[in-house]
């Protein structure tokens, strides 16, 4: 779409779009051609002999078991994140979305954990389900449970995706409720007087006219899942116990970073962003399309 | 049709808002507690009045090794309120000049700040830092939020809210011998005001819980945000003071939590209309 009326010039309009295209090219687009061209090179220990080697910075992680089992990891943990996440967000948002009194005191009671940092969040599971002093932890640990989730891998992978999902819970709460709502009301009238009820009337009904608000949110929920739970994790489990809980983002951060391995750092950086081109790329296409239906 | 209480929606409501506020409360209480009897596993729902000066004391101290909860506090402010106006300002300018001029390379200056949106921070942290240590940007404050500030969604949401602007209203402006300047400060600041202020929630939220990009570009305590410093606290090699790091984290939640509950209205409105 573009407007009819303009101003003439071009000298304003190119001052004007300066400071955001300058930070653009200097910390997104020439990072990001570093990161492809690093990729594709190799560095002695040292750092003072560049080779170019192709494809094989590529070829060594699909080699890797480390790399492929990080990677369903992170499969796995994306999706458990998303699928939790937007399945108690919808059930809360449903009803948040009925006449009931009070909904303005829930729906803010559910609204504020938008503003907890990952980290913070990491802090509140602590809490509690650290073995030494989590107050759930101690429950369970009554019951019988052997629980130490910095010992026991899948007691950590479930931590880590309660604390995250929990997080997310709230995002996912404002977009459901502001699509059920966004539902006209005639819809709903005409599905009750066909006599289709609860249930039915939700699936058949509710389901469809939320779905391009349900695969916006699958695409966030996974690139939020993916990438900012680094500092829940990172506070968490610091992706142990071994590499229980250690996701891609842990991964490159690990190898960039801690152990300086250059090359291969660049290219799980590239793999990374082409799986995010794939998803937003999707996105768009997908909601654009429903737009113009 | 008689009112009637709706039990199912209230009990789901309730139990969603438990799994939300009790965390939270156990935070509050916790910070009120004595830290030896937390460690033994004595951490209890119920907060210990006559210890809310905890709050005062770790806000005012300094940590062994680190600077002092207020320090941190600052610090995140200021990234916050700089990455939120910086933001704004050069968000609102670039999406005025792409939607109301014609200019050479238009459309790949929007494309540029378009495929931004598919390069978050986290991606390309490497290569980033390599970037922010060629221009000597490490541990400074510009070092921190510059990279930030840059942003495609916010470039996106006010060029849809200009593009919704009836072309009537720029030809009476213009008729009225208005140049493109004061076009801009009188009829789509106002116009964008309600955008800037969801905008204004959002992005404050976002820069006060960073945590990847502070940790890596700011390894100077001073430069500590309070998120950072609470991290720190945990992940040490010390024994947690745990009464301390619930009175810290507390005092990290506020800010962002009020910003979010106070202005709550715009606050979802812009989310949910800005980010699709």
């Amino acid at each position: 779409m573009e407007r009819r009326t303009i101003f003439a010039g071009w000298v304003l309009p190119v001052c004007l779009v300066a400071p955001q295209l300058l930070l653009t090219v200097f910390f997104f687009l020439w990072p990001a051609a570093q990161a492809m061209w690093f990729s594709l090179v190799r560095q002695d220990a040292f750092g003072i002999r560049t080779e170019f080697v192709g494809f094989e910075n590529f070829a060594d992680l699909f080699a890797d078991p480390l790399y492929l089992d990080s990677a369903l990891r992170t499969v796995v943990f994306c999706t458990a994140v998303a699928g939790l996440a937007m399945g108690t967000a919808l059930l809360l948002a449903v009803f948040a979305d009925r006449e009931i009194r009070g909904r303005a005191i829930y729906r803010t009671l559910l609204i504020w954990p938008y503003a907890v940092a990952p980290a913070i969040a990491a802090v509140l599971w602590v809490l509690l389900l650290n073995p030494q002093i989590g107050v759930v932890a101690h429950a369970l640990k009554s019951v019988g449970v052997l629980w130490d989730y910095k010992l026991n891998d899948t007691q950590a992978m479930i931590v880590v995706i309660l604390a995250s999902a929990w997080k997310q819970v709230s995002y996912n709460f404002i977009f459901f409720l502001a699509g059920l709502q966004s539902i006209p009301k005639t819809v709903i009238e005409a599905a009750r007087m066909d006599g289709a009820r609860g249930w039915r009337r939700f699936r058949t009904i509710t389901i469809p006219l939320l779905a391009p608000t349900i695969f916006f949110l699958v695409v966030v929920n996974i690139v939020y899942a993916a990438f900012d739970t680094f500092a829940t994790i990172q506070a968490l489990t610091h992706g142990g116990p071994g590499k229980a809980t250690e996701t891609l983002m842990l991964k490159v951060y690990r190898d960039g970073l801690i152990n300086l391995d250059l090359g291969s750092s660049s290219a799980q950086s590239v793999i990374l962003m082409v799986a995010v081109v794939v998803l937003t790329g999707l996105q768009f296409r997908f909601i654009g399309r429903r737009n113009a239906e | 049709m008689k009112p009637h209480t709706d039990w199912l929606a209230h009990s789901i409501l309730c139990t969603g808002v438990a799994l939300f506020v009790l965390p939270l409360w156990l935070l509050l209480a916790g910070a009120t507690q004595d830290g030896g009897a937390i460690a033994r596993g004595e951490l209890s729902f119920v907060p210990d009045l006559r210890n809310l000066g905890i709050f005062w004391s770790v806000l005012t101290d300094r940590a062994p090794g680190g600077s002092p909860v207020w320090r941190m506090m600052l610090v995140s402010a200021a990234l916050a309120l700089a990455i939120a106006f910086g933001k704004i300002v050069i968000s609102f300018l670039s999406a005025y000049a792409v939607s109301f001029f014609r200019f050479p390379f238009r459309m790949l200056c929007f494309w540029t700040i378009f495929i931004t949106l598919m390069l978050p921070v986290e991606v390309r942290i490497v290569p980033t830092y390599a970037v922010m240590a060629n221009f000597g940007l490490i541990n400074s404050f510009t070092g921190l939020a510059m990279p930030l500030i840059a942003s495609a969604t916010a470039t996106l949401l006010f060029r849809q809210v200009f593009l919704m602007i009836p072309d009537e209203l720029v030809e009476a402006a213009r008729m009225d011998g208005a140049g493109p300047l004061r076009f801009l400060r009188d009829i789509l600041l106002p116009l964008s005001a309600a955008n800037m202020a969801a905008l204004f929630v959002i992005v404050f939220v976002y820069g006060w819980n960073q945590y990847l990009w502070p940790l890596l570009v700011a390894t100077d305590p001073k430069l500590d945000t309070i998120v950072i410093g609470i991290v720190k606290m945990i992940g040490g090699d010390t024994v947690t003071d745990w009464n301390r790091v619930m009175a810290a984290a507390v005092l990290a939640l506020l800010p962002p939590v009020l910003v979010v509950v106070l202005m709550q209205k715009w606050f979802v409105k812009g989310l949910t209309e800005g980010d699709k």
